[in-house]
């Protein structure tokens, strides 16, 4: 376990409790509405807020436990934390920023700068090393933020919505970039993809609290609390793009009105499916026969949770389900309109 | 039409009553400095500034104003940093002593540093028992303790001020990144600090320059020791030298114009970044 923490902190008349195992290497997502103490986690991690009881753990290194007096300050951590608002130092230009974390760590002046270049290139900002921070766009910032923390090359690296402003091309380079650093990462994410495609396992806070644990698929196919359902209010698979059509994992392909080549990811929403009894014969280009593995009555609507061959979700009226006759196993056909399909580089 | 105010008046006439205020507020402020100047005597402006007396007052100034910047900013950043970071019971009171030499007249504190620090004064005695300093009055350390006293303050403020704009959060940031309290000090507190650190020095630097009340009743007006240049000015008016006066008059005038100018970029036009092109680091 590169991450062992038992939480209890609090800020003002505010306060977490959580629990957070993560493996050496792994990513873990913590998802929640606003206020509800992802931030106050995050940063008890990285040392900014002390530990009222409990203990934390990184990488091997006891660095809270109130109860015996110890509380090791953030520069003496194996971490690093990339916030929300970037904090770039407006004195220094684009590299010395990146650099500076690795100058902190005893890197001498030239290969702590060569160190920053590498990373700003990584995040396609090489060109932009000689700028000041006030020079720099919203996105670009957060790459500059990004850049800094990944160059300490840490063992525990949080990041606090650090995709937030990307626009989506570069968001999905930068996804692909943060899916590849070897440290173990804690990302604090309100994208239903990122969590997907990163996370190995998804902690949901709510009221400062964790309401739910478990892998994205878990959580999504089972969401404990009204919130969680709504982020994940979303279909996701992934699957191999040839043209307009997509091979899903699981057998079944979908025609998408978007031509694309190479792996993809295809959302879309749970109002978007159709479903009947016998095979439809609609103008929609997608229909398979599938399973229903859950009914889950919500306040106005029903969500349909559909298993083989590909799991997804489908809000449907409370009448609906009467007429069709939908219960747990048993099989219904669904339908879906190609341009209902969002389809994304994976 | 749109009954919505008007916020810009491009048309109105300036109004008269308010603009003839300002004139003779200009007036007031401007006049005696063009009366002085109306009365140098120019063409020997060199002999009388280059005179023995003048140049020593001269060097008295420089060094005591310098010296007691120094002391504003080496005991002033500590305290400005504890009235900015730290509360505590009592951080109203300690405020307003530290502001207190900004409003008083420095008579009085040339007065209260008397009965303080002179020879049987409550810390003077101490100094005299213990270090075995005899006395600070006439010495030119007593000139640089009556011109720290009146000055500190004003660097006290401009740091505090400066403090209070700094994020902290950035310095939490670094501290993040892995950066131990002195790295932080060192590499962003201080730099982000530096153009308040700067703007408070030079004012402090020039409240020590112009010092004369607490200078003159705390630590004496003794040629070459304590005798500043507004020391040697009111001698010199007084003896019946007028032209001398008025030639150290002007010489401060011209310093004091310098420090204007200088403060001008650094209050009025703070710098921008400037664009830094790097073409060894780009890939393109």
């Amino acid at each position: 376990m590169s991450i062992q923490a038992q939480v209890h902190a609090a800020t003002g008349d505010f306060t977490i409790r959580a629990q957070l195992d993560a493996p050496a290497g792994s990513c873990t997502a913590i998802v929640g509405p606003n206020g509800a103490g992802k931030t106050t986690l995050v940063h008890v991690l990285a040392g900014l807020i002390p530990l009222q009881r409990g203990n934390v753990v990184l990488a091997g290194q006891l660095v809270d436990h109130p109860a015996q007096g110890i509380h090791v300050p953030p520069d003496r951590r194996p971490i690093a934390l990339h916030s929300q608002h970037n904090l770039l130092f407006p004195h220094l230009s684009v590299v010395d920023n990146v650099a500076f974390g690795p100058r902190c760590a005893g890197l001498a002046a030239r290969p702590a700068r060569r160190r920053a270049e590498e990373w700003l290139n990584k995040v396609g900002l090489a060109d932009l090393a000689g700028l000041r921070p006030a020079q720099l766009s919203g996105g670009q910032a957060q790459r500059v933020g990004l850049a800094r923390a990944a160059a300490c090359e840490p063992a525990v690296l949080l990041l606090d919505e650090s995709l937030a402003s990307l626009d989506a091309e570069t968001r999905t380079d930068v996804r692909h970039l943060l899916a590849d650093i070897d440290a173990t990462r804690v990302l604090i994410t309100h994208d239903p993809v990122e969590t997907r495609v990163l996370a190995d396992q998804l902690l949901v806070m709510e009221r400062g609290e964790i309401v739910q644990t478990g892998t994205p698929v878990e959580v999504a196919s089972d969401p404990r609390t009204p919130w969680t359902a709504g982020l994940l209010d979303i279909n996701l698979l992934a699957g191999i793009a040839a043209g307009t059509e997509v091979a899903l994992e699981g057998g079944l392909a979908l025609t998408t009105a978007t031509p694309m080549t190479g792996p993809v990811l295809v959302t879309f929403s749970p109002a978007a499916v159709t479903l009947s009894t016998a095979e439809p014969h609609t103008s929609a280009r997608n229909t398979w026969q599938a399973e229903v593995a859950r009914i889950q009555p919500e306040s106005d609507r029903v969500r349909v949770l559909l298993g083989r061959p590909v799991p997804c979700q489908v809000w449907v009226t409370p009448q609906a389900v009467g007429e069709l006759g939908l219960s747990t196993g048993s099989r219904c056909w669904a339908a879906l309109k190609a341009t209902e399909l969002t389809v994304r580089e994976a | 039409m749109t009954k919505r105010p008007n916020t810009k008046r491009p048309n109105r006439r300036p109004p008269i009553a308010i603009v003839a205020m300002a004139i003779i507020a200009v007036a007031v402020l401007a006049l005696p400095l063009v009366g002085l100047l109306q009365r140098t005597p120019w063409s020997s402006l060199g002999t009388t500034l280059g005179e023995t007396a003048t140049l020593e007052a001269l060097r008295v100034s420089v060094v005591v104003s310098l010296l007691a910047a120094a002391v504003s900013v080496v005991l002033g950043l500590p305290l400005a940093w504890v009235l900015a970071r730290l509360s505590f019971r009592g951080r109203a009171l300690v405020r307003a002593i530290v502001l207190l030499p900004m409003v008083l007249p420095p008579v009085v504190g040339g007065i209260a540093l008397f009965f303080a620090l002179g020879r049987k004064g409550l810390v003077g005695r101490a100094l005299h028992d213990w270090l075995g300093i005899d006395t600070l009055i006439g010495t030119t350390a007593g000139a640089v303790i009556a011109a720290a006293f009146v000055s500190m303050p004003f660097f006290v403020i401009t740091a505090e001020a400066g403090l209070r704009q700094l994020d902290p959060r950035l310095e939490s940031a670094a501290s993040t990144l892995g950066a131990g309290r002195w790295t932080v000090l060192r590499r962003i507190t201080l730099p982000l600090l530096a153009p308040s650190l700067a703007a408070g020095a030079t004012l402090s630097w020039a409240r020590a320059l112009g010092e004369f009340g607490a200078t003159i009743t705390f630590a004496g007006n003794h040629p070459g020791r304590t005798r500043t240049l507004p020391l040697a000015i009111a001698q010199a008016n007084e003896a019946g030298q007028p032209e001398a006066a008025i030639a150290m008059s002007v010489l401060l005038i011209g310093v004091s114009l310098l420090i204007l100018i200088g403060l001008r970029h650094r209050w009025i036009a703070p710098r921008t970044p400037r664009q830094q092109s790097s073409p060894e680091s780009s890939p393109s």
